[in-house]
């Protein structure tokens, strides 16, 4: 095989692949400008879906239950996940090993199990008049098994890059005469910051796309994929289309512009070095 | 179905007098409208909690409430600006995932949706409230056709929704004859071009029917007998399906399919190639009614609600978006005579006649039912069994591969 034919090869391969991901998202965004409801023949162009979706209380209200759940759940489990790591790292090796499994063990769980088993605890504790006249499902019990899952998650991100970081820069700042805590935040928190981020925007769309755990915790209410999910019987309506487009098209964004940022950063970086050095050089 | 024709003559009447006084036909007693095309009765207290700050915790299906999308009305929004009451609307997919979820305890609800067979089942385990009509006074605008049925006698517990039946959707050009019975699901020259229900109880319902069997077990034995039709039937069906049957009966990928009357004719209007059939041996008539849960605490707010649901208006929009026949007389008589005379959506004695609604199953049948149903849909796939064994070896080969890799490294490390 000559060198152009493997070229076109390795084209062809990393299309397909992008083919596989990207195709399914076209269809749908395509078909949430079909006009009929029909998910097979496209009949006509219409913005009618979106319209409805913005007009559509039950979808919007389970939208924004789902994405503050989000958001709070994950910023939480962010900070609890983050401290756990530190707590973690500076254990004995053979304590670290046996803490690491444990907290495993949950994300290789099925679902169903960790969803049944925190909804029977919820039960217990309700049980025992934990929340009042009113129960303890709903918010209280939503958020709790969001951060319960999210967790590990964070843990299992910063984790390796607080292992991967020299222990001698710690001690160097408190050498140079940081206190500890500003040895933290100054020294190890900006090493740690791209996994944490990473971390809690695993977080968000874990907790975003999270069905079994949130339908045996939900009580009385009800986050988007529970909603989408209970339109089988009739027919999942292209409203879910035109959502699922709008969100693809903010995650894009945000990804899109986020890494406009930080390669401008970069770029901005690297001119002040070459700069400083150009100085020294000068002197 | 006596009552059916009654109701019919009532309408004919109505229609002959309404010429002379069409507009204030409905206008029997005043009506206070919400808005352009929600008006309810005014004698009727419908503002007694709105000072009490109360939140209704309404349970219905999915997609089974005209709720503003799709430039439908939106019947919740108009009950709260009516009544100072809050509704937090939330839906369920299945009967099974309504009863699982009020079982667990995790959610106390204030209005549920069930079927037929569910209210009988949540009835005899004590979960239903019983209702105070005196608070539901539109109940007298319910058919009589539609209540009194055997899951709730007295309907006690249970206010008709909607209602519909099974039946045969099939496309014209992809079948040689019209069929005309259940038997059709079952013919080898249809061979995967069927789609079947996903789900036991309907699907058992026609097999049951195509042999001339009660919806309704009564026995081990019956139900094994019935469930040996699915089996045999297997083999002809493409698919086991539920709203994936819309798109592959609009898109021409099955020659046909059971499913509810009400879908039907959206389909229809989709794909004028479809067309439905009542089968010969008997369908099965649903109900989905409203109840209140024992455990409500707004028992009298959530009655409220259900007699907002059947104000004729607010029954008129929903039965407009959701597309299943309406229990509601004055709504029925609202309906474009294309709708109101289909054979679809209500159909005659002869079907009605031949209908059977599903009853509550005792426990062990429905035990059985499950586990008949799970061994049907994994029969002949064969794999299975032997999958789990080339799966442990593979494990096993891997643990092995591993140890000896270590050993190796081992080795090497203290040479």
């Amino acid at each position: 095989m000559n060198k152009k034919q493997s070229v076109i090869l390795q084209r062809t391969y990393i299309v397909l692949v992008f083919c596989f991901m990207y195709l399914p998202i076209a269809v749908m965004i395509a078909f949430s400008f079909n006009e009929s409801k029909s998910r097979a023949n496209f009949t006509g162009f219409t913005l009618g879906w979106y319209k409805s979706l913005f007009h559509n209380e039950m979808i919007l209200s389970a939208l924004g239950l789902s994405l503050v759940l989000a958001l709070v759940s994950s910023v939480l489990a962010t900070v609890l996940g983050t401290l756990a790591t530190i707590g973690i790292h500076s254990m004995s090796r053979r304590a670290q090993l046996v803490v690491n499994n444990i907290s495993y063990v949950p994300v290789v769980n099925p679902e169903i199990i960790t969803g049944v088993s925190l909804m029977l605890l919820f039960v217990m504790a309700q049980n025992f008049g934990l929340g009042g006249g009113n129960g303890l499902f709903g918010w209280p019990t939503l958020l709790i098994a969001h951060i319960t899952f999210n967790v590990p998650y964070v843990i299992f991100n910063v984790g390796p890059k607080l292992r991967q970081l020299d222990p001698s820069l710690y001690n160097a700042a408190l050498d140079l005469g940081c206190t500890p805590r500003q040895a933290f935040f100054k020294v190890i928190m900006p090493q740690l910051s791209p996994a944490i981020l990473s971390a809690f925007l695993i977080c968000l769309t874990y907790s975003i796309d999270d069905f079994m755990i949130s339908y045996f915790n939900s009580g009385t209410m009800q986050t988007l994929p529970i909603a989408i999910y209970s339109m089988t019987r009739k027919k999942v309506s292209p409203e879910i289309n035109a959502l699922s487009a709008v969100m693809f098209c903010v995650i894009l964004a945000i990804i899109l512009i986020s890494n406009a940022a930080d390669s401008r950063a970069y770029r901005k970086n690297q001119k002040e070095i070459r700069k400083a050095m150009q100085e020294e050089g000068a002197r | 179905m006596k009552n059916r024709c009654k109701v019919f003559a009532a309408a004919l009447a109505a229609l002959l007098l309404g010429a002379a006084c069409a507009p204030a036909a409905l206008a029997e007693g005043d009506l206070i409208e919400v808005n352009e095309d929600i008006a309810v009765s005014a004698d009727y207290d419908w503002t007694r909690f709105a000072d009490d700050g109360i939140t209704l915790n309404v349970y219905n299906w999915g997609l089974y409430i005209s709720d503003g999308s799709d430039e439908s009305v939106d019947v919740l929004s108009a009950f709260e600006e009516l009544t100072g009451i809050e509704v937090n609307y939330t839906t369920f997919d299945s009967n099974e995932s309504l009863y699982a979820k009020m079982k667990s305890g995790g959610a106390v609800y204030d209005v549920i949706f069930p079927s037929e067979y569910m209210v009988g089942k949540m009835a005899a385990e004590g979960m239903l409230a019983p209702l105070d009509y005196t608070n539901i006074p539109n109940f007298a605008n319910i058919g009589s056709d539609y209540t009194g049925w055997d899951f709730d006698p007295e309907n006690t517990y249970s206010v008709p929704y909607t209602w519909g039946t099974t039946g045969l959707i099939y496309n014209t050009t992809l079948v040689d004859e019209a069929p005309t019975s259940w038997a059709a699901l079952w013919d080898v020259q249809y061979a995967n071009n069927v789609l079947m229900f996903n789900n036991s109880r309907d699907a058992y319902a026609i097999a049951a029917k195509k042999i001339g069997r009660s919806l309704n077990p009564q026995s081990v034995d019956e139900l094994t007998e019935v469930m040996q039709e699915l089996k045999d039937q297997k083999s002809v069906v493409q698919a086991y399906v539920m709203d994936e049957i819309f798109d592959k009966m609009e898109g021409g990928e099955a020659a046909m399919a059971p499913y509810y009357a009400g879908d039907a004719l959206t389909m229809i209007a989709d794909n004028p190639d479809l067309a439905f059939v009542h089968p010969s041996e008997g369908v099965n008539f649903f109900v989905d009614s409203m109840c209140v849960p024992a455990n409500s605490k707004n028992k009298a707010a959530a009655e409220l609600f259900i007699n907002y649901m059947c104000e004729p208006s607010v029954g008129l929009a929903n039965c407009d978006y959701i597309g299943y026949s309406t229990p509601i007389t004055a709504v029925w008589e609202q309906l474009d005579d294309e709708l109101k005379y289909s054979e679809i959506a209500y159909p005659g004695d002869d079907v009605m006649g031949k209908a059977e609604v599903f009853t509550t199953l005792p426990d062990e049948i429905n035990a059985a039912l499950d586990a008949q149903w799970s061994e049907m849909k994994s029969y002949e796939e064969g794999g299975s069994g032997w999958m789990v064994v080339v799966l442990l070896l593979l494990a096993l080969v891997i643990s092995f591969f591993n140890i000896w890799r270590k050993l190796r490294k081992k080795a090497r490390d203290d040479y």
